[in-house]
């Protein structure tokens, strides 16, 4: 048994484009998405009939039948049917923690390779009968003999009958993300104006990665789209300030469909490996994956902003790697809300909320904005949960590998529950 | 579904009225069966004076397990006729003699190949007319021939004895079923010919490069390389990720997205090739676009995307190709019996496609092409049915059709066997050759 750790190298990625909800991908399953991806990683990396020490994926809204998710998309793959599969679920930190986990194996030696990813839909969502009429049903079903069971049938009432579908609120509170994501951008005082201007950002980020064929070998083509059905190339502050305020009252209704990331389907997958490993493979190291936390916030009495946990969690990271938030070359922090970004970015820069809510002696300081979401982000992307992670994963080790060796980048991404899931990577 | 001629006289009404009224009813052609015999039938081998290339021909049939008959008294299904030695036009009689009897009893699928000289070799006024007059012989002998037969030539080089066999495989198989009318151009191989270990996987070992394979005729080349052995590398645009995957994941390949006019294409090729695969021995240089319009019409970005898509990006990649490639390589340029014969509403895709088969023939030639031992070879296809001309209105599609010896359009596995066979290192004394796969089309010279 080996006690030293090696390294876990990210060597590459695939998405397919993330589509609108109800739009190309409107009659595509978690687990149709989900075999594109790996076979689109397959291809790339040549990796046909390879049997891979760990595929770990998951998918945050999810069909009861779906409940082997990965492993059903690894047999319907081009990976060996011998490649190992699990799910997991962590909200929108799906896909990042699924990645730490992959590269924590390969750091202890457990597996040599690995494929993280997530996947979600937002059309073809599982609905459910209503929590009386299945608790009825339930007992109809445990009922003995047809009388009995015709007696338990008619305890049955027309206001029983009703479909639930998932829904993105919360919950314990009812308030849905947005909502709750008003609260914390009226308590930072974060402006209608700042987050379009993030939003513009975003788009033309994006727009500029696929111009300069940054795109080519992390997304493959999927039900004829070959680029984000969300990104909007020509987005200015004069198009987004024409839209009407989404979530929030009054005054403070800063938050937009412009500003706010759009229901969407897709699906990521990340190629994770040992030196070794990808030496034998032929493969270059893009970056290393060197360390991970996670937070989370009590957003229900702790008076704390439900997606405020990645900046607590970065400040556990920064702290535990001797680094300050300044030693970085890029930024990745996921645009659930441009407000989120905004607000994520003012509480390090407060003194007040670093010292008393993190307890630090100083303020995490300034970012340099020039360095964040260099090649977009989610509000351009669009953000089908389970599937962000990966797709910042892939795209930040590939920056960085461009960047060269020893250039740092650092992720965070919130999560439902009050979660944060935040990494750091550096370029090889 | 579209009327297909070429099925409705296959039987019932369609049969009785075809042959009522003299219409030609296709053939079903014989296409290349990896467990089936090279020819289905004996092989009639003969030739003028000594015949000595003739006997090169019938040692290898024999060592091959083919029967070789002397005469065509019984149904034979193929002539191969040595006219090497033929000194003045007089000598045709041979020819006449043999190939007259042979086409009362040949097979269906026939072939008839001439092997003759190249007229630039010849060393009086009489033997130059006499070799290029079989040229014409067997263009007419292609015209005559029926149920899907055949007619070809191949011209050996003086000293080129030895790379005779992989045109002559290629031509007696099904690979060649569309393949008619050709003039096959064997010099002194540019370096040694090596016949694979098992002719069942002639691309064993080998890593192949296809651009544009995503659909059509370049799956068809992905998937014929992938069968007789090679791993294929993938190769279109990111638009066409998806079933690019397709086709890579089906052969066991690997893919690649990119745009081939980039200008970093070429290195983006080798980088992955070489790191990946460990090199590279076969380019196909397969994508291509149309942008069609009268030339009157035609604006400077049809003119220019489809020169810079079909040609001028084969140029700036084989800058970084050709000294990546491994030596003993294959290099084959898809042109098209439109750069050949012209097409109305073409002129740009003409252009690109004409400069191709200039291309192949320089490139051939190149100092370091021939240092290398690599032969350069394109084909020209002819009316292929694929997605496109599945969309060609009914009547043109038809014309397309029928207008050849053959009548019929030709598959895209057709093209692909032909690149298969320029592929092979027994083909080596094969180079700087533009060789139509048409069914002997009647347009273009």
């Amino acid at each position: 048994m080996t006690t030293s750790l090696r390294r876990a190298a990210v060597l590459g990625g695939n998405r397919i484009p993330f589509a609108r909800q109800f739009g190309a991908y409107a009659e595509a399953s978690n687990q149709d998405m989900l075999t594109a991806a790996l076979d689109g990683l397959v291809a790339r990396y040549h990796l046909g009939g390879e049997q891979v020490g760990e595929v770990v994926a998951g998918a945050v809204i999810k069909h009861s039948r779906d409940f082997n998710l990965t492993r059903e998309s690894v047999l319907g793959s081009a990976l060996s049917p011998s490649t190992p599969a699990y799910d997991i679920q962590q909200a929108c930190g799906t896909g990042l923690e699924a990645a730490i986990l992959v590269s924590n194996k390969i750091k202890l030696g457990q597996i040599e390779s690995g494929i993280a990813g997530g996947v979600d839909t937002s059309s073809d969502a599982p609905i459910a009968v209503s929590e009386k009429l299945r608790k009825k049903l339930l007992k109809v079903n445990r009922a003995k003999g047809a009388k009995n069971q015709l007696l338990a049938l008619t305890d049955l009432r027309p206001t029983d009958f009703g479909i639930a579908s998932p829904g993105n609120t919360e919950p314990r509170t009812g308030l849905s993300m947005g909502e709750h994501m008003a609260q914390t951008a009226k308590t930072w005082g974060i402006t209608r104006e700042a987050q379009d201007e993030l939003a513009v950002a975003s788009h033309r980020n994006l727009a500029a990665s696929y111009e300069r064929g940054f795109q080519d070998d992390l997304v493959t083509s999927f039900k004829g789209l070959a680029k984000d059905a969300n990104l909007r190339p020509d987005s200015s502050m004069e198009k987004l300030a024409t839209l009407k305020p989404a979530f929030g009252k009054g005054e403070n209704a800063t938050m937009t469909a412009g500003n706010s990331t759009p229901l969407t389907d897709g699906a990521s997958v990340v190629l994770l490996g040992s030196e070794e490993w990808a030496a034998a493979h032929g493969l270059s190291v893009q970056a290393w994956f060197v360390d991970a936390e996670t937070a989370g916030v009590d957003f229900l009495h702790g008076d704390e902003g439900l997606l405020m946990a990645p900046a607590y969690a970065v400040a556990r990271l920064l702290e535990r790697n001797g680094l300050a938030l300044q030693d970085f070359d890029y930024y990745e922090i996921h645009e659930a809300f441009a407000s989120t970004v905004l607000a994520t970015l003012k509480a390090w820069e407060d003194e007040d909320f670093c010292k008393n809510r993190l307890g630090r002696t100083e303020a995490l300081g300034s970012i340099d904005r020039t360095k964040l979401n260099v090649n977009g982000s989610s509000l351009a992307a669009g953000h089908p949960f389970a599937a962000t992670g990966g797709r910042i994963v892939a795209s930040l080790a590939k920056q960085l590998h461009e960047k060269g060796p020893g250039s740092r980048g650092l992720i965070s991404i919130c999560a439902a529950g009050g979660l944060g899931v935040v990494a750091i990577l550096e370029g090889a | 579904m579209a009327f297909d001629y070429g099925k409705f006289v296959q039987g019932g009404i369609g049969k009785q009225l075809a042959t009522a009224l003299g219409l030609p009813r296709p053939t079903r052609l014989r296409r290349h069966d990896p467990k089936g015999s090279l020819v289905p039938g004996a092989v009639y081998v003969t030739g003028h004076g000594d015949a000595k290339v003739a006997h090169r021909v019938s040692a290898w049939l024999e060592r091959a397990g083919v029967p070789i008959a002397t005469s065509p008294s019984t149904s034979v299904a193929a002539l191969v006729l040595d006219m090497s030695e033929i000194e003045t036009p007089a000598d045709l009689e041979t020819l006449r003699a043999a190939v007259a009897p042979t086409l009362k009893t040949i097979q269906p699928t026939g072939r008839v190949i001439v092997i003759g000289r190249p007229v630039e070799e010849a060393t009086s006024v009489a033997q130059g007319a006499a070799r290029r007059a079989i040229e014409g012989i067997v263009r007419s002998i292609g015209k005559e021939m029926r149920a899907g037969g055949t007619a070809n030539t191949v011209l050996v080089a003086d000293g080129a004895e030895d790379a005779v066999e992989a045109p002559l495989r290629f031509l007696l198989s099904g690979r060649s079923a569309y393949v008619d009318a050709q003039v096959f151009h064997v010099a002194t191989p540019v370096a040694p010919v090596e016949d694979p270990s098992d002719w069942a996987k002639p691309l064993e070992g080998k890593v192949a490069v296809v651009t544009g394979a995503a659909r059509g005729i370049g799956a068809a080349i992905a998937d014929v390389l992938a069968r007789d052995g090679a791993t294929v590398v993938c190769v279109d645009i990111p638009a066409a990720g998806g079933p690019l995957v397709e086709v890579a994941n089906r052969l066991g390949g690997s893919a690649l997205q990119l745009d081939v006019t980039a200008d970093d294409a070429g290195a983006k090729i080798v980088e992955h090739t070489v790191s990946r695969h460990g090199g590279f021995d076969i380019v196909v240089h397969n994508a291509g676009i149309t942008r069609d319009k009268l030339l009157v019409n035609m604006d400077a970005d049809r003119w220019d995307s489809v020169l810079q898509v079909n040609l001028l990006s084969i140029l700036r990649m084989n800058e970084a190709l050709v000294p990546a490639i491994n030596d003993g390589g294959h290099i084959v340029n898809v042109a098209s019996i439109a750069g050949i014969a012209g097409n109305r509403g073409q002129t740009n895709y003409g252009a690109s496609k004409a400069g191709v088969i200039g291309m192949t023939s320089l490139l051939a030639a190149d100092p370091t092409i021939v240092a290398k031992g690599i032969t350069v070879n394109a084909v020209a296809p002819g009316f292929i049915e694929t997605e496109m001309t599945a969309k060609v209105p009914l009547a043109t599609r038809e014309i397309g059709r029928l207008m050849n010896s053959i009548s019929q359009g030709g598959l895209p596995i057709d093209v692909a066997e032909t690149i298969g066979f320029f592929s092979w290192d027994a083909s080596r004394g094969v180079t700087g050759n533009t060789v139509r796969v048409c069914g002997q089309m009647m347009m273009g010279a």
